[in-house]
């Protein structure tokens, strides 16, 4: 709680919304969390990392207004590009070394 | 005005992700849950994106988040499809309440409904797709 109202900035409506679509955005980022632990392939594994690092975007846009910075945008900007390359990258490895590689 | 704009953008945007987190959680199949996933996923950040772009109301914020919104938006696909081809090419079994296979019946001469001549050759082989019969 100390957490929260050293972060926001006054404004209630937007920083309740945020909290709201923060807890929300973890909780699909633990179910995907989850399948990644225990998809029964490796595609499955890969299909959820890419979601993890999708969700991190989302994750980063909400935790950039919640705390008023809009410099962690770039962060989110790196981490777009660096879920689509890792998920081409994993789908030729797939394709070449086959399920369980 | 705008803050009502951001709260509702982040709140849709946040009920998109907690989808596409039930989604690939609950469904029964690789192909389900990647099409639910990448869809929900790339609207949900779509709408958190925008809600940046609204809040900050700065020209510079708002370029970098439809510069990201549009990055996802034309990336999210091709990786969805280049992963579904690859998983479909090693033979990741189908949904058994999947009742048609287009292109598996296409690669075994399109004759087939799918339970004849599986085979069983190497799923590596470049050429044929899929090799392993109807993918039970």
């Amino acid at each position: 709680m100390t957490f929260l109202a050293s972060t926001l900035v006054g404004n209630t409506l937007v920083a309740s919304a945020a909290t709201v679509a923060l807890g929300m955005a973890g909780i699909g980022f633990s179910l995907a969390f989850i399948r990644l632990v225990r998809g029964p392939s490796l595609p499955d594994r890969v299909v959820s990392l890419d979601l993890l690092g999708t969700l991190s975007v989302g994750i980063i846009a909400a935790y950039d207004i919640m705390t008023d910075q809009p410099i962690l945008l770039d962060a989110a900007t790196v981490m777009a590009l660096v879920a689509f390359l890792g998920t081409v990258a994993f789908a030729h490895y797939v394709e070449r070394k086959g399920q369980d590689g | 005005m705008a803050e009502i704009a951001t709260a509702i953008l982040m709140v849709i945007g946040g009920a998109f992700m907690l989808l596409a987190g039930i989604g690939i959680f609950r469904m029964p199949d690789l192909f389900m849950r990647m099409q639910a996933a990448t869809k929900a996923a790339t609207l949900g950040i779509g709408c958190m994106l925008l809600a940046v772009a609204i809040h900050f109301q700065d020209v510079s914020v708002a370029t970098r988040a439809l510069l990201v919104t549009a990055f996802v938006f034309m990336t999210a696909p091709v990786a969805a499809h280049v992963i579904a081809r690859a998983a479909y090419s090693v033979g990741v079994p189908l949904w058994e309440g999947t009742l048609r296979d287009e292109l598996g019946e296409k690669q075994r001469g399109g004759e087939g409904k799918g339970k004849e001549s599986a085979g069983g050759g190497s799923a590596y082989g470049g050429s044929s797709l899929r090799s392993d019969g109807d993918g039970q």
